[in-house]
């Protein structure tokens, strides 16, 4: 069945305008169509779209606590199977709950190899707290806890968290990226993931206006900009074959990484250093070198 | 059907007859025995259910409300620090109206570590909304096990519930239990229907949203309300499991108190101790009496004041400690009795933690207490078998 003209994410919700978790998940059930259950991890999402007694979810959707989406999907995966049940389990955590505090119990869930898609919406900090930096927040960008300062004029001095990686080397039958800037990649990663059984991951870029300090109608520009600019790769991983990771976009002729800074408040700073600049180009470049020959169209 | 088992095995075959359907677990002593249990028997195939070995003890709660919110019977275990590692989702469970069942092999909570019982870890959660239960011994654990759960899903209630058995005293000691036969627990429970709003796709619902200050105070006050209505519900269910298995449970269990003038009041296994011990303070002429505690949440008030109204001391023989005040029992009996006229002078009495043996020795040093407060102050709450001098020396006071 094809859902796509059906609406499972109902309008009304009070994410912020230019959020781009409510474009996701949107989009994500219009591909899983009525038959989904969905549970949330503490988080923006969960907070701005169930405000007792009104919902923008038209399907089954379940928030337990912060760090356990995926123990909750585990235990959802465990009555299914006990029923003689067959239906989606979509848990979508933020990149708090995913990488930082529910890293353990997703872990679990992709080690005893569940059948649900879990889907990261990475916006880099924890936004529903007041933008605080997390595993997920790059190096170089303010938070209110990564300060910027005269004796700290970076902000995050630690990279990003691999996330995708690190659920890849759990031998998790399907790991991507994706960006919903490149909707067709986006959508083709959606379905091929759910059409797998067993545990699924899809980290999902997802800008956050307050947070990243960006024109909230630029959304989908920024995004685009960090997978032309080659800092956020798009690419998959099956069943820990790194050595057949496929990356499936590659730019024809990347951006300079300035381009995606620039919009956004949150890398401000780091224009007063060109070092700063030269050192995150640095780092693509080098990622880049390293992977890119794993671009496999 | 007679069978010789240890308490965890209590555990796993009141599972197994309630036909749980779905057991989150993860392993701590003394509790690991129960998910060991039930992964034989589900490997063996005399059991129907889904075992999901979890990460962590929280996991295991998580998953628990995650299946019991799809619709599913739910059983899990664990004790003391992995009881304690669940803290933040006892709430959600409760809040959640989620009839999950969960037996709790009683253990001391660390430091210094020790896996020996108390009843520290439940007592710490009689704030979660969870119903408790203590059993005093195999049999009770069967049987509470399996009553819990009529209990938990009656819709009149919808609450999770605990039963506690006491860390090796129970866990890992092997007595007679009778086994009723799957039949007459089949008949007793019914087939389980959830009567709370599931997962479902047909009738997509929200389950755990945010709930603002104007909505908030209404789940409370339902959960309030819910444990409220449980104790006429525990008495039906006791009842009528007395009916139709022989075996009388009450929550709150006197035994020669008619014209006792101290009123002895336990829970768990320590029970069988102080009963023989009463019972020969009995044939010595002395008018002890012993009251067994076997719900704690919701707490029996009425009972408990219609019990040991008439007694001059009440003697609560404890198993936890809140530090800055008393034990639990203590502090909850003794506002029990706040509005009574007529009331017992009730003496707590701190013995038993981490799994130091509760002796007549011990017994004989509360009732030595008790006897001196029928006539004069004593101190309202009493450490027995403690190397005092030791510990006041470490501190500095002497």
């Amino acid at each position: 069945m094809n859902y796509e003209k059906e609406e499972f994410f109902a309008p009304g919700h009070g994410l912020c305008a230019g959020c781009a978790a409510p474009i996701i998940v949107r989009w994500i059930l219009k591909l899983a169509g009525p038959n989904t259950i969905v549970t949330n991890a503490t988080g923006c999402l969960e907070v701005a779209t169930t405000a007792y007694p009104r919902t923008s979810w038209r399907v089954p959707w379940i928030h337990v606590a912060f760090e356990n989406a995926a123990a909750v999907a585990s235990g959802i995966d465990a009555a299914l199977k006990a029923k003689g049940e067959k239906v989606n389990i979509i848990a979508f955590g933020g990149d708090g709950g995913t990488v930082d505090i529910g890293m353990q119990a997703l872990s679990g869930m992709v080690e005893r190899g569940h059948n649900v898609l879990y889907v990261l919406y990475d916006n880099e900090a924890y936004m529903n707290t007041g933008i605080q930096r997390s595993g997920a927040t790059p190096w170089g960008a303010w938070t209110t806890t990564s300060k910027v300062g005269s004796a700290n004029p970076i902000g995050k001095l630690r990279p990003k968290k691999p996330i995708a990686k690190i659920i890849a080397a759990h031998d998790a039958p399907y790991v991507a990226t994706a960006n919903p800037a490149f909707f067709n990649d986006f959508k083709k990663k959606v379905k091929k993931a759910l059409s797998i059984e067993g545990p699924k991951f899809l980290h999902v870029l997802s800008s956050c206006t307050t947070g990243w300090r960006h024109d909230p109608s630029k959304t989908i520009e920024i995004l685009r900009l960090a997978t032309e600019t080659g800092l956020f790769p798009l690419y998959e991983i099956e069943n820990g074959d790194f050595e057949n990771m496929r990356i499936t976009y590659k730019p024809k002729k990347f951006k300079p990484v300035e381009e995606y800074l620039k919009p956004q408040g949150r890398f401000r700073h780091l224009f007063k250093n060109p070092e700063y600049i030269k050192k995150l180009q640095k780092d693509v470049d080098e990622w880049w070198a390293k992977y890119g020959k794993y671009y496999r169209p | 059907m007679k069978v010789m088992i240890r308490g965890n095995e209590s555990i796993a075959y009141a599972f197994k007859l309630a036909r749980v359907q779905v057991v989150p677990a993860y392993p701590i002593t003394p509790s690991t025995l129960v998910p060991e249990k039930i992964s034989e028997l589900i490997a063996n195939g005399e059991m129907k259910a889904e075992f999901v070995p979890v990460e962590s003890e929280h996991s295991a709660m998580s998953a628990a409300i995650g299946a019991s919110a799809k619709g599913v019977r739910v059983g899990t275990a664990t004790a003391s620090q992995g009881l304690a590692l669940m803290h933040e989702v006892l709430f959600i469970a409760s809040g959640m109206r989620l009839p999950i069942v969960m037996g709790i092999g009683n253990r001391a909570l660390s430091a210094p570590i020790n896996i020996w019982c108390d009843h520290q870890d439940m007592m710490s959660q009689r704030d979660t909304g969870w119903m408790q239960f203590y059993a005093e011994s195999n049999q009770e654990g069967l049987d509470l096990g399996i009553m819990a759960f009529k209990i938990a899903e009656d819709e009149r209630v919808l609450l999770p519930a605990m039963v506690g058995i006491d860390a090796f005293v129970l866990t890992h000691t092997v007595e007679p239990v009778e086994l009723p036969e799957q039949k007459d627990v089949d008949d007793f429970l019914g087939e389980f229907v959830p009567h709370y709003v599931t997962l479902d796709p047909q009738n997509p619902a929200t389950l755990g949203s945010f709930g603002f200050p104007e909505h908030f105070m209404e789940f409370k006050y339902g959960q309030w309300i819910a444990m409220e209505r449980a104790k006429k519900v525990i008495d039906e269910v006791f009842e009528e499991f007395e009916e139709r298995f022989g075996r009388k449970y009450m929550k709150v269990y006197p035994e020669f108190v008619e014209d006792a003038e101290i009123i002895l009041v336990t829970m768990g296994s320590m029970t069988s101790t102080t009963r023989e011990f009463v019972r020969r303070l009995r044939e010595q002429g002395k008018k002890v009496g012993l009251v067994k505690l076997t719900v704690f949440r919701p707490f029996p008030k009425e009972e408990l004041r219609e019990i040991l109204k008439n007694a001059k001391v009440v003697a609560v023989v404890e198993r936890n400690i809140s530090f800055g005040f008393g034990g639990a029992v203590y502090a909850e009996l003794s506002s029990t009795f706040s509005r009574m006229k007529e009331k017992p002078k009730i003496v707590d009495f701190i013995v038993g933690l981490g799994g130091r043996d509760i002796t007549f020795n011990t017994l004989n040093s509360v009732v030595e207490i008790a006897e001196k407060a029928m006539h004069e102050e004593v101190d309202e709450v009493n450490w027995i078998d403690v190397n005092k001098e030791a510990v006041l020396k470490a501190e500095g006071l002497l």
